[in-house]
């Protein structure tokens, strides 16, 4: 059963004033439960605000959002209960923090929930060690810790509310490629450990491509593509006709097929960049020999 | 929710109005406010009020947003009339009780709801057509006499338009982390006095701390750009004064001559 559905789902800021802006348009959209999802688009195309539907935090203009087959905005729903299933990890999430040490602002969340206190205790050791937090950072104040470590703190505040979905908003904005190859496989990892589903919005096409099993292509408030990552990229020409720059390997192998060279063009990552030129090489070499 | 507010509430335009000297509008309200109390009675109120009605026109301002303008003191002016109306003294009209009603109860208070909404809607029309920023640039220069007695003239300037400039970053911010905490499934809508209170914490913190991180982030770039104060320091903006400037504040000053001329004539 796909965890997230929406139907129809359209959002309209500033009605009725000189304002007025469709941000969402007749989104019709099924996320399988434990997928891991990318979502990209340009800015202003309509993902921030589509996110932030999915835990009922925008209430749609019209048309309806089912969390687990059930419509969040029917009558015996409490929205608060949503938003634990439903995570969402802001834009630069350390803006959030307040608590006087890391483990009392990890422990937000969870004592909203109002888990027991042993269970909150085992989450947010848990969590600390997957997003690789020290022990000994947990009790020190979070305004001590470096960016990155603060970053981490606060994706960890929402991740041990152990939602059914998880969704980031651009988690890696501000951070050097070291420190967003780290997160983003944290991100991973805490998608296989807890089988929970996962959606990251971002407007890097090689994060994506590393990172994402399919990808939600989003473009001026509609959903353009929504499909696995190979088929998404092998639809670069129309990516880059909406202004999406397409990964610069992809861009490689584009060029390569136009000067004439048969080779797949699907390719966006560059380790299989490398696979894909051996075996070419290999099979133009055999034909030599 | 919070976007809604409108503070500095200026209505872009490029009417007579919008054009005339900021400097120069300040005085003129000034002047008109100089009306309205110098006048003694509902002639030299009906001066003022044709003033207003000119500028009124001229500054084309939809009319909606001027009635707009009213709402907040809509409190003042019923607190006003209704004890002007029972509590002064003169010829009864009507009796109910221990309350009565005079002619001079209902003429005081006629005359002060007038007043009032006169003065609201002039001040208005000042903040409609001038943008904040130009409007505190206006009030350096004006105040800029009181530097001979060491006031801090720009210095106080400078802080109003920085207070004024951060007010909508700071209202987007809130905004922003209202939703975080919300989404960590912070309750701020139920609960006693004290638990609202205590829910407020998880968002005043944050936005202190992005209040100082913003503080210190401008201080630096103020400096890197050698700001050191208004000694010396040249406009982007000047302010020229115009013939348009000089006939306006003609103008007010003739009605306020005309309101204190009927004064005598009737009194």
């Amino acid at each position: 059963m796909s965890v997230i559905r929406t139907e129809n789902l359209t959002y309209t800021y500033s009605i009725g004033t000189p304002f007025e802006k469709t941000a969402v348009n007749n989104v019709n959209l099924e996320i399988e439960e434990g997928e891991l999802a990318g979502i990209i688009g340009h800015t202003g195309s309509g993902k921030s605000t589509l996110i932030q539907h999915f835990n009922g935090l925008i209430k749609p203009t019209s048309g309806k959002i089912y969390i687990d087959g059930q419509d969040i905005w029917g009558k015996d729903v409490k929205i608060r209960d949503i938003r634990f299933k439903v995570g969402l990890v802001f834009q630069y999430p350390e803006y959030q923090i307040f608590e006087e040490t890391v483990y009392k602002d990890i422990a937000f969340g969870p004592k909203n929930m109002g888990l027991p206190e042993e269970e909150i205790d085992r989450r947010i050791k848990e969590i600390a060690e997957l997003v690789g937090l020290h022990k000994e950072n947990l009790y020190k104040s979070p305004f001590e810790l470096s960016g990155g470590q603060k970053r981490r703190v606060a994706i960890a505040g929402v991740m041990a509310m152990e939602p059914k979905v998880l969704i980031l908003d651009e988690p890696t904005a501000g951070l050097d490629p070291k420190g967003r190859d780290k997160i983003l496989g944290q991100i991973k990892d805490y998608h296989r450990h807890k089988k929970s589903t996962v959606l990251l919005v971002s407007h890097s096409m090689e994060d994506m491509a590393k990172f994402a099993d399919k990808i939600l292509v989003m473009n001026k408030a509609e959903v353009f593509c929504y499909d696995d990552t190979p088929k998404v990229f092998a639809r670069s020409e129309e990516l880059e006709q909406i202004g999406l720059a397409v990964p610069q390997i992809t861009r490689v192998f584009n060029r390569l097929k136009q000067s004439g060279i048969d080779i797949r063009t699907d390719v966006y990552t560059v380790e299989f960049a490398r696979k894909t030129i051996l075996e070419y090489l290999e099979k133009r070499g055999g034909k030599n020999a | 929710m919070l976007k809604d507010i409108t503070i500095g509430q200026y209505f872009p335009g490029n009417s007579a109005v919008h054009r005339l000297d900021p400097r120069f509008k300040i005085i003129i309200t000034g002047v008109f406010i100089g009306m309205l109390f110098s006048a003694d009675g509902f002639l030299g109120l009906a001066v003022g009020a044709v003033f207003l009605l000119i500028s009124f026109l001229l500054s084309q301002i939809p009319l909606k947003l001027m009635i707009k303008s009213l709402k907040p003191i809509v409190p003042i002016i019923l607190f006003t009339s209704v004890l002007n109306i029972f509590f002064l003294d003169g010829v009864p009209l009507l009796r109910l009780g221990f309350i009565k009603i005079t002619d001079e109860g209902l003429r005081t208070s006629a005359f002060m709801i007038i007043r009032i909404i006169a003065l609201i809607m002039g001040s208005s029309l000042l903040t409609y057509t001038t943008s904040p920023i130009i409007l505190t640039d206006a009030i350096e220069r004006l105040l800029s006499p009181l530097k001979k007695i060491k006031l801090p003239v720009h210095e106080l300037a400078m802080m109003m338009t920085i207070a004024l400039r951060f007010i909508p970053t700071l209202i987007e911010e809130t905004d922003k982390i209202m939703s975080a905490q919300k989404a960590r499934g912070a309750d701020m809508e139920t609960g006693s006095l004290v638990q609202r209170a205590k829910a407020l914490t998880p968002i005043l913190i944050p936005l202190f701390v992005s209040a100082f991180r913003r503080a210190e982030e401008l201080a630096t770039a103020m400096e890197c750009r050698c700001y050191r104060g208004g000694d010396g320091r040249t406009r982007l903006r000047q302010l020229h004064s115009t013939g348009a400037d000089f006939f306006a504040l003609g103008l007010s000053i003739l009605f306020l001559d005309a309101v204190l001329l009927l004064n005598c004539l009737i009194g």
